[in-house]
């Protein structure tokens, strides 16, 4: 029998077998200020190495602020955490992307930026949104505080072999229609818990058209199902974003490089534990109304009855998730005021993202009474978007364009909602209390997002002639 | 690290399906760069009716003076979703718990817990029904946890769970993982020298 794209990658990468313990090799150390100041303080505690500096990356992402530069601007925690990471940079000759450099951002959109993330290879990060790296057919996923110090010391990781679960989306994808769309959709289907224990592969016509910064933010809400991580196979989209970026192989690298990526994909015959069918056609741009990326629905649908899900855990789930959301069943969102837009996390904040939400933009004026911020993934796409005007559309209908960074999609800054507050969100996810305590965030594309800014509520997106 | 054998104490009930490590551990306690402390900060937004934490929810289960000094959590579905944060075991072992059985759990959180000495025990629904009343009908319901036989034992039932044999063999002994891969170097050296220079 044929091999799963995750197969052969996970073959490619074992170095040693021990009982059902399997040692895997990891080829790309994503890190940030975050997770992995206690990795560093472990290895320092017992006198132990970092074994390859040359495989790590870091950047400052989650904890700083979008309105200034200084470390301090949000307090002096968090400007602890980011003296931590450069001094444990240093101290490792770990290679940083501080606060103010040309190419710091999201680590999620850096990475990729820099063309350090090539098709199989393997990527960890202390962050579940790794799994973003797969749109480039690595295996990429999320680990522990206590795994990025394994990796630190030892440049491998324990794991146990996931299941694999293929989505296929087929067909053509309606206008108005994103990549976010899908992946809320495909988490809609399959329900948020619906992958766990599974590497999800995405595929059929509509995955295969996507372009890179699409597949990113098809992969990047894997984890939103529960998935290990997402994979989308390397094809010809792919070797073209990468022939010539920063950090990728040149010359006989690279031709030896794309000799083996051609055979990355899964054979015909492979076999996966589950498979998932999705008609682009189908797909409708989406709104969560819930607090858990599973709850969503089309714009125009109402919202759920919680009598209509067929299991007990899912009707007390949505009666809890609309009591917090202050939302009844039956009400459509396009009634539904928000406060707050919020463009930006790693899952939505990249120049096709800030395009199309500019797009939106440029056709009115921010509603009365919502506040409306902009947040480029990272320096580079910040400049690519100013060298465009993006920044002058956005300031000119009324959003604010703020500095690369995290923000709003867990406001460990001052971006951070009140009580009450209701955002239409780019991010991915809509947990309770997750942009602030008492906080509701509603999960859209960009284009989505920016139409509810100028509207001030939820709006099908399509409406707009632009 | 010493491992984990054989535990007896009471529990707490939190009967809420897909709990998110962001209520686990919200991001403003994320700040800090050590591994301790987190227990006060425990589901904060549940726990506390302020944000400075001075006033307790009463109606919260953990708040609940039958419910002190519990060391088993009792959940349900897909417990631990959501972000990496390792700060989430770090905050329920802080806070006194040894073990947290649930219906399910999310991938990253169940591997964390293994690393942190934290015991996550999978029952089927109608298992964890049954634990969940006997807690509410005897909140000081005495609960054993016995690793080495994979089993729950309480008043309510004797209950076998599943556990993969290398995260058994791990929380049992408290293994320094690192110390052990690192036993390996030779072959982590061979496998670097097989490397293609692309990657
Ligand atoms: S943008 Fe949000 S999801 Fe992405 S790495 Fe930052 S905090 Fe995590």
């Amino acid at each position: 029998m044929g091999k799963t794209l995750y197969e052969k990658i996970w073959d490619d990468h074992l170095v040693a077998r021990a009982g059902t313990d399997n040692l895997i090799y990891i080829d790309r150390h994503l890190i940030h200020e975050v997770t992995s100041p206690q990795a560093f303080a472990g290895l320092e505690e017992k006198g132990r190495n970092l074994r390859c500096p040359e495989r790590t990356f870091a950047t400052m992402d989650h904890s700083i602020s979008t309105r200034s530069l200084a470390l301090d601007a949000c307090g002096p925690t968090n400007q602890l955490q980011l003296m931590t990471l450069k001094q444990n940079c240093d101290k490792y000759g770990v290679e940083l992307f501080p606060v103010g450099h040309q190419k710091q951002g999201i680590i999620h959109v850096i990475g990729p930026e820099l063309g350090l993330i090539l098709p199989g290879m393997t990527v960890v990060c202390g962050d579940s949104h790794t799994a973003t790296h797969g749109a480039f057919g690595a295996l990429a996923f999320g680990i522990g505080t206590s795994e990025v110090e394994h990796v630190f010391a030892t440049q491998t990781l324990k794991q146990g072999k996931a299941k694999t679960l293929l989505v296929k989306v087929d067909g053509t994808l309606p206008v108005g229609v994103t990549a976010k769309d899908i992946i809320l959709a495909i988490i809609g289907e399959i329900g948020h818990a619906g992958a766990t224990g599974h590497v999800i592969e995405y595929a059929g016509s509509a995955i295969e058209a996507l372009s890179m910064e699409e597949r990113m933010t098809i992969c990047n809400m894997s984890i939103e199902a529960g998935a290990k991580a997402g994979l989308i196979a390397p094809d010809e989209t792919t070797y073209a974003y990468l022939k010539n970026r920063e950090r990728c192989p040149t010359g006989a690298d690279w031709e030896q490089a794309l000799s083996y990526w051609q055979q990355l994909k899964s054979d015909a015959d492979a076999h996966f534990d589950t498979v998932v069918n999705l008609q682009a056609s189908d797909i409708t741009p989406q709104v969560t109304w819930g607090t858990n990326p599973g709850q969503v629905i089309g714009v125009n649908e109402a919202i759920p009855q919680p009598q209509s899900f067929s299991d007990e855990v899912s009707r007390t789930s949505a009666q809890k998730a609309l009591h917090y959301m202050g939302l009844q069943p039956g009400q459509k969102l396009s009634d539904v005021a928000v406060s707050h837009v919020f463009i930006g996390s790693c899952t939505n904040s990249r120049i096709e993202d800030l395009r199309a939400a500019a797009k939106i933009a440029a056709a009115g004026k921010v509603a009365e009474g919502v506040t409306a911020i902009v947040v480029p993934g990272s320096a580079q796409v910040k400049q690519q978007a100013e060298s465009e005007q993006l920044d002058k559309i956005f300031t000119e209908a009324g959003f604010e364009w703020r500095l690369p960074g995290c923000s709003m999609c867990l406001g460990m800054n001052d971006d951070i909602l009140k009580p009450g507050d209701r955002c239409a969100s780019t991010s991915n996810r809509n947990f309770e209390g997750r942009q602030g305590r008492g906080s509701r965030t509603h999960l859209v594309s960009p284009a989505m997002a920016a139409a509810a800014a100028i509207k001030g509520h939820f709006v099908d997106v399509r409406e707009f002639d632009v | 690290m010493s491992g984990i054998t054989n535990l007896r104490g009471t529990a707490a009930p939190l009967d809420q399906a897909n709990v998110d490590t962001d209520q686990i551990i919200p991001k403003q306690f994320l700040t800090s760069v050590s591994r301790k402390g987190f227990g006060k900060h425990l589901f904060h937004d549940w726990r506390y009716l302020d944000l400075h934490e001075q006033e307790l929810n009463p109606d919260f289960a953990l708040n609940k003076t039958e419910h002190q000094g519990a060391s088993v959590l009792l959940a349900r579905q897909n417990f631990g979703c959501g972000s990496s944060r390792e700060h989430a075991p770090w905050a329920l072992t802080d806070y006194g718990f040894k073990v947290v059985i649930a219906t399910s759990f999310a991938d990253i959180f169940y591997g964390n817990c293994m690393n942190n000495q934290l015991l996550p025990i999978q029952l089927n629904s109608d298992q964890m029904d049954k634990l969940f009343n006997a807690v509410a009908d005897e909140p000081a319901l005495e609960i054993e946890v016995d690793l080495p036989a994979q089993q729950v034992r309480c008043k309510a039932g004797q209950f076998d769970f599943d556990i993969a044999e290398h995260h058994k063999h791990k929380l049992l002994k408290g293994l320094d993982a690192i110390g052990e891969t690192l036993e390996l170097a030779e072959k982590i050296d061979s496998y670097e020298r097989s490397i293609p220079a692309w990657r």
